[in-house]
């Protein structure tokens, strides 16, 4: 076991997750990739020189004590930070290659690419239908019968079609917890994006719910890129195909979540996962 | 409620399920290569060996990873532990057949002390033991657990008979106390390999009733519900 807390300087080199998913040969191993990148919230620096690979169509853990960063790395990728004032960064962002700072880059579009699930499920105050459309509608897709369409699939898609199918029309707020949360992840998909960010999805569910979001996760890997930030190491290990741990704004280690979890290389990540940190 | 990694626990069931049919097969083998003095047989059980080896580290490899990954709890956590150990009463079953093996070629060279009835006899109750250990773990039948504590006495009593009846053969005559010690051997293998399918049973009962019956005399674990 390595005492070091240096910081890595190269995300390791990922293996092609074949038996998962056997016909992804041909997906970017930095379809989101951090370059010796630094961001500040005003005079704090809160990420330090982080070089992060993230796979495409995997699912990819960002672990670590409150105030490490993750949830910071993690609302950099659709530049959700932008709302802050006084933020800024250095290095780079590129996600399939492209700068998500280039100037030519407009927001809105790169958010349209990436859909985010939130800790709280937060439906808006519509009907499930109006839910799932909502972006859709946003982007100018009125015709009703492509509109069913995607309804069905995105909910389908997010293991909820069956539980909902006949009261499409009723209020978001008369569905249980995980149902809520589910439905956000299928107003995400609805957009069809290339990547999903999910910031503690589970927290505020029960045993079960969680099951079946995670199920959900392991499911959605095969078409979407999914980067989940989880303060529960369990789940990591269940839902995820790579663990990076981060503290006090450092990746200190990135890796195979097997590996991160059967026999991590430095000391802080072994006691963090085990839970004798601090 | 089914989760994604289920297929997982099944993976690792049928690996165990094919380590014990290999394992089994190898007693088999051994056996025919015993009766028969055929020195080729018993070649193909000492090559065959690390094939049982390389399954015991497979089914590890996975029983710690499940640990690690999926945090198996009560009757999912008992049955990954009872898998890694069956594996391992597994592999030492297959070492026997092996240990077995080593010695043919050195009786096969030597005219037959007698006919073997009694070693084919061991031999075959101790792979119904391991048949039933087994099926008794892929099917949580407690019963056939128990009922195969039952049968190892009688392959001890087989075992201890064979002792007494070469021990006279090399006082009668000294000039086949190599062949006799040879068979003698082969008796405390084949006794092994019984001992081992018992050892699964005990497991099967922990992975029922996550009760520890080891070292429990026999008796006593019969009359336990």
């Amino acid at each position: 076991m390595n005492d070091s807390t240096e910081t890595l300087q190269q995300a390791p080199d990922i293996k092609q997750k074949e038996t998962d998913n056997p016909d992804k040969t041909d997906f970017r191993q930095d379809y989101i990739s951090f370059r010796n990148y630094n961001f500040f919230y005003g005079p704090t620096q809160v990420l330090f020189d982080v070089n992060l690979d993230i796979p495409e169509r995997q699912v990819t853990a960002l672990i670590g004590p409150s105030g490490c960063g993750k949830s910071t790395l993690l609302r950099n990728i659709n530049r959700m930070n932008d709302l802050v004032d006084g933020i800024r960064h250095e290095g780079e962002l590129l996600i399939d290659g492209t700068s998500a700072y280039d100037p030519t880059v407009e927001v809105i579009s790169l958010r349209k690419r990436i859909g985010m699930v939130f800790q709280k499920s937060n439906p808006f105050a519509k009907s499930i239908y109006e839910n799932v459309v909502y972006g859709l509608r946003v982007a100018g897709r009125k015709k009703k019968s492509s509109l069913d369409e995607a309804v069905e699939t995105s909910l389908r898609r997010a293991a909820l079609w069956d539980e909902v199918k006949d009261r499409l029309g009723e209020s978001a707020f008369g569905l249980s917890g995980g149902q809520m949360q589910r439905l956000c992840i299928a107003r995400a998909i609805a957009n069809n994006p290339e990547i999903i960010l999910m910031d503690e999805p589970c927290s505020a569910l029960d045993p079960v719910a969680t099951g079946k979001i995670e199920d959900l996760i392991h499911d959605l890997k095969k078409e979407y890129t999914i980067v989940i930030v989880t303060h529960n190491m369990q789940q990591a290990a269940r839902v995820s195909d790579q663990t990076a741990f981060f503290y006090l704004g450092k990746l200190i280690e990135y890796d195979e979540t097997e590996k991160i979890f059967m026999n991590p290389a430095q000391k802080q990540t072994e006691d963090y996962v085990r839970g004798r940190f601090g | 409620m089914e989760r994604f990694f289920d297929k997982e626990l099944d993976k690792f069931r049928s690996d165990l399920s094919i380590m014990g049919a290999k394992a089994i097969e190898q007693v088999r083998n051994v056996t025919e290569a015993l009766v028969e003095h055929d020195v080729e047989l018993a070649q193909k059980v000492r090559d065959a060996d690390n094939e049982v080896d390389e399954l015991e580290k497979q089914i590890d490899a996975e029983a710690i990873r499940y640990m690690s990954l999926r945090n198996p709890v009560a009757s999912e956590l008992r049955l990954v532990v009872v898998g890694m150990k069956a594996s391992h009463d597994l592999e030492r079953v297959a070492d026997e057949a092996t240990n077995i093996a080593k010695r043919i070629p050195r009786i096969a060279e030597e005219k037959p002390l007698k006919d073997y009835i009694d070693l084919p006899r061991m031999s075959e109750i101790a792979i119904e033991m391991l048949d039933d250990a087994l099926e008794a773990l892929f099917s949580n039948d407690l019963e056939k657990a128990k009922a195969v504590l039952l049968r190892d006495k009688e392959v001890d009593r087989l075992d201890k008979q064979l002792y007494r009846e070469l021990s006279g053969f090399m006082l009668e005559n000294p000039k086949v106390t190599s062949v006799a010690l040879e068979l003698m051997f082969i008796s405390r293998s084949l006794e092994r390999i019984a001992d081992h399918a018992g050892n699964i049973a005990e497991e099967v009962i922990f992975l029922i009733h996550g009760k520890d019956v080891r070292h429990t005399p026999v008796k006593k674990i019969l009359t336990e519900d």
